[in-house]
């Protein structure tokens, strides 16, 4: 699926905060490589005397001929990269990257499917969205993400609690109907028909809880992709 | 060559020497990375199969292996998504113990390991002999937990640890190579953490 891919020289064209914890970082690829909506990309840092430290990241924008990719990337406290990216990277720094990586958990823009993030889980489930977008085909996707509260949903802008399901575990908006509670099946049970495929994304605990809720609802196990974040920094 | 990046100075001071090129500590935490939905094993009908080119394909139930000698493992641990975890102790079964009684032929020379969820990796048949890979089901004295792979997953710790198929179900031994999951998705074939094999092309 995937082709071999080399580093290359990646330039920072822009920065833009997400949430207080998270940024996205737009960048010019020397060497354009078309992706698929859900891979993500490698990035790595390197030191004068050649340690380097390398993290994945999801791409969050869709696949275009742009020959730029979005890097969404939440600081973790104590993370080398997230937090040099965060701290230290301006517009204009050179980044080595390489990619795009991964053939399993992407959409290729035809099927219809159930999409469910938790946190920073949401970054592929956006460049699936916003392909479907591209695309004029919202009707095949449904995109449920949980946040703990209101500032810690990323792309916010682009998400509406009419056509997205927005969970809140712990803080709702004001006058928000449902209430702050854990991701339950009564959130995914309208959205789930056994001809979809499911794409979870979220921490391991999120992940296992959500991805057992769609088998239980009759997704088929087999059409569940499943990607889990660990605490990579 | 890689490039220097502007103002990265890196966290290195005390780098360990266990430590293969472009990994970091975990320390105490276990990342889980698992692209499938967490299956629930029943032990009662749980089996393991060596199968393939073997002149006697071999099935054990879950008290069988574990009534076959104990071996365990010390050592690290070195997952593709650059985290590595030191000095971790697993205790199951070594996989020479599952060979000898299945009795690879000499036209076996790779291994399609398979787990109870369709998950495939494909290795050597040299990277799981001569005490290089295991069946294993405790971990730090412990049962491994299902998200960790239990009630039992393959160790290959020489390799990357998407090799070390959780939920392990059996290895089919074959005369030729058979992409595997990860494999199929762009993955390398033999991933060295020491070489940083890491996609194909590596």
């Amino acid at each position: 699926m995937t082709d071999a891919t080399s580093w290359q020289t990646a330039t920072v064209v822009a920065i833009r905060p997400e949430t207080a914890r998270a940024k996205t970082f737009r960048m010019k690829l020397s060497e354009p490589t078309p992706h698929l909506a859900g891979q993500h990309y490698i990035v790595r840092l390197t030191a004068p005397d050649g340690y380097s430290a390398a993290r994945s990241y999801s791409v969050a924008s869709p696949p275009d001929d742009s020959g730029e990719i979005e890097l969404t990337v939440e600081k973790l406290e104590d993370g080398e990269v997230s937090s040099f990216l965060h701290d230290d990277v301006i517009v204009g720094d050179e980044i080595e990257v390489r990619g795009p990586i991964g053939g399993w958990f992407v959409w290729n823009g035809d099927a219809p499917a159930i999409l469910v993030g938790g946190g920073s889980g949401i970054v592929p489930l956006m460049a699936m969205l916003r392909y479907a977008r591209n695309l004029g085909r919202t009707d095949l996707l449904h995109l449920a993400v949980s946040v703990r509260a209101p500032d810690e949903l990323f792309y916010a802008s682009e998400l509406d609690p009419a056509e997205q399901t927005i969970v809140y575990t712990r803080t709702t908006p004001a006058g928000y109907a449902r209430p702050a509670a854990r991701i339950m099946g009564d959130d995914l049970e309208p959205y789930v028909r056994a001809d979809l495929d499911a794409y979870v994304c979220g921490s391991a605990g999120f992940a296992d809880a959500a991805s057992h809720m769609l088998v239980d609802l009759g997704v088929p196990v087999h059409r569940v992709r499943v990607e889990r974040f660990g605490p990579t920094g | 060559m890689a490039k220097v990046t502007r103002g990265f100075l890196g966290r290195h001071t005390d780098r360990d020497p266990r430590l293969p090129p472009g990994q970091y500590d975990t320390g105490n935490r276990w990342p889980v990375l698992t692209a499938e939905v967490t299956p629930k094993l029943d032990l009662a009908t749980w089996t393991f199969k060596v199968e393939g080119l073997v002149e006697q394909p071999t099935t054990w139930s879950w008290d069988e292996i574990h009534a076959l000698p104990a071996s365990d493992y010390e050592g690290d641990i070195h997952c593709v998504t650059t985290w590595s975890k030191l000095g971790v102790h697993f205790s199951g079964v070594s996989v020479d113990t599952l060979l000898a009684a299945a009795r690879p032929l000499p036209t076996a020379s790779y291994v399609l390991a398979f787990s109870h969820t369709g998950y495939t990796t494909n290795v050597l048949l040299s990277d799981v002999t001569m005490g290089k890979a295991w069946v294993v089901w405790d971990y730090e004295g412990k049962p491994l937990e299902p998200q960790h792979g239990g009630p039992a997953r393959l160790l290959i710790p020489h390799l990357y640890f998407w090799k070390s198929a959780k939920f392990v179900a059996g290895l089919r031994l074959m005369d030729h190579d058979e992409h595997g999951f990860w494999e199929r998705n762009g993955y390398h074939d033999r991933g060295d953490p020491w070489l940083e094999q890491r996609y194909q092309g590596d």
